[in-house]
């Protein structure tokens, strides 16, 4: 499978632990099952609790690259964001 | 979801992170209406919970002013509001610690020609009335419009609640078909209630509340769960639909509000109209 261009990307630098991933949340139940958003969060707690979050409600991360102290996270949204 | 504030993002914060909330159960909220019968012991943290949790619009029912001996369980209101109306010293407690909720204050009694215009304009009911005709008008009122409700009383130690959905399981008469008789069951004017009790009981009515709203988990219907606060326990009665109740049953027979004097007059007059657990 080919890499899929993200569909957008939110800059959450300097946004602390869980506004990020409350953030990453809101804009994934609007899209659509499959599509994907690139994150970029700080290196530390950001980048170690917002993927988790994301994987606890069986989102996937496609990858985490760490450039220029901060990380760019790509998730793919699941079939389903709720229960 | 876009349309939130920066803050209501953050006000929201831990509801959205909830998987069975997120932003379009928050939205949902946000967008609910419920109308809470009695801003006292039950109504008040009830009141604040849904206050805080941003339900849209919240109607206060309620005709008494603030007396020195609410402030023991009603939370909504402070000793300043000594003498104030309840549902105008709820109204600024509740917006005061959610600018986000509308709450529209019904300064009256319910009775048989208000109530089923009261309640026609809500989502969910509460009922906190400290009452049997109110208890039964609320009752009749939601069953005959198809509202979700929410019942609970509290005396002493003990509390009991249920949450009845007209069309899927019983409703409050299928329990109690007609008030006690005047003097039988004690208010808590004579035989007292702890106030966390209070909170704790109108606490679970909140629960149930906002889980009818978001659609979500099993809410109490045809189950009477019973607290006993002396011995910090609960446990869950089963209770069935009544084929033959008066206002939910199979042929019902009481098909419009009907005011408590009218009620007893009907059942063998019984005339007092007796405080019931408030
Ligand atoms: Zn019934």
């Amino acid at each position: 499978m080919t890499e899929r261009a993200p569909e957008c990307c939110l800059d959450l630098r300097g946004t602390p632990c869980p506004l990020n991933w409350v953030k990453t949340k809101l804009r994934l139940e609007e899209m659509e099952p499959g599509r994907r958003i690139e994150v970029i969060v700080d290196q530390g707690n950001p980048e170690r609790n917002v993927p988790r979050s994301a994987k606890m409600e069986g989102h996937r991360i496609v990858h985490a690259i760490s450039q220029n102290g901060a990380v760019r996270i790509c998730i793919e949204r699941a079939e389903e964001s709720a229960p | 979801m876009s349309d939130f504030s920066e803050g209501q993002i953050e006000r929201y914060s831990r509801h959205i992170i909830l998987r069975e909330v997120g932003g379009k159960g928050q939205s949902k909220l946000l967008e609910s209406r419920v109308l809470i019968v009695g801003a006292g012991g039950l109504g008040s943290p009830v009141g604040l919970y849904l206050a805080a949790a941003g339900v849209g619009t919240i109607g206060l029912v309620d005709s008494d002013a603030v007396d020195l001996s609410n402030l023991q369980r009603q939370i909504l209101h402070t000793t300043a509001d000594l003498g104030r109306p309840k549902c105008l010293s709820a109204r600024e407690t509740m917006e005061g610690i959610n600018p986000d909720v509308c709450v529209v204050p019904h300064q009256c009694r319910l009775d048989s020609a208000n109530v089923l215009n009261v309640v026609a304009d809500y989502d969910v009911v509460v009922d906190g009335a400290d009452n049997f005709p109110t208890r039964y008008l609320v009752n009749d009122a939601c069953v005959m419009q198809g509202k979700p409700l929410s019942h609970a009383g509290i005396l002493r130690f003990e509390g009991h609640v249920t949450t009845i959905v007209p069309g899927r399981g019983p409703c409050y008469r299928c329990l109690y078909p007609e008030p006690p008789p005047p003097g039988l069951v004690p208010s808590c004017q004579e035989a007292g209630i702890l106030g966390a009790v209070a909170g704790i009981v109108g606490s679970i009515q909140a629960a149930e509340v906002l889980k009818l709203i978001l659609g979500i988990g099993d809410p109490l219907i045809g189950r009477l769960l019973v607290f006993d606060g002396l011995e910090m326990s609960f446990r869950s009665v089963e209770i069935p639909r009544d084929p033959g109740c008066p206002v939910c049953g199979d042929r019902p027979t009481i098909t419009a509000p009907i005011d408590y004097e009218e009620f007893c007059r009907l059942r063998g007059g019984i005339e007092s109209n007796p405080e019931v657990q408030s």
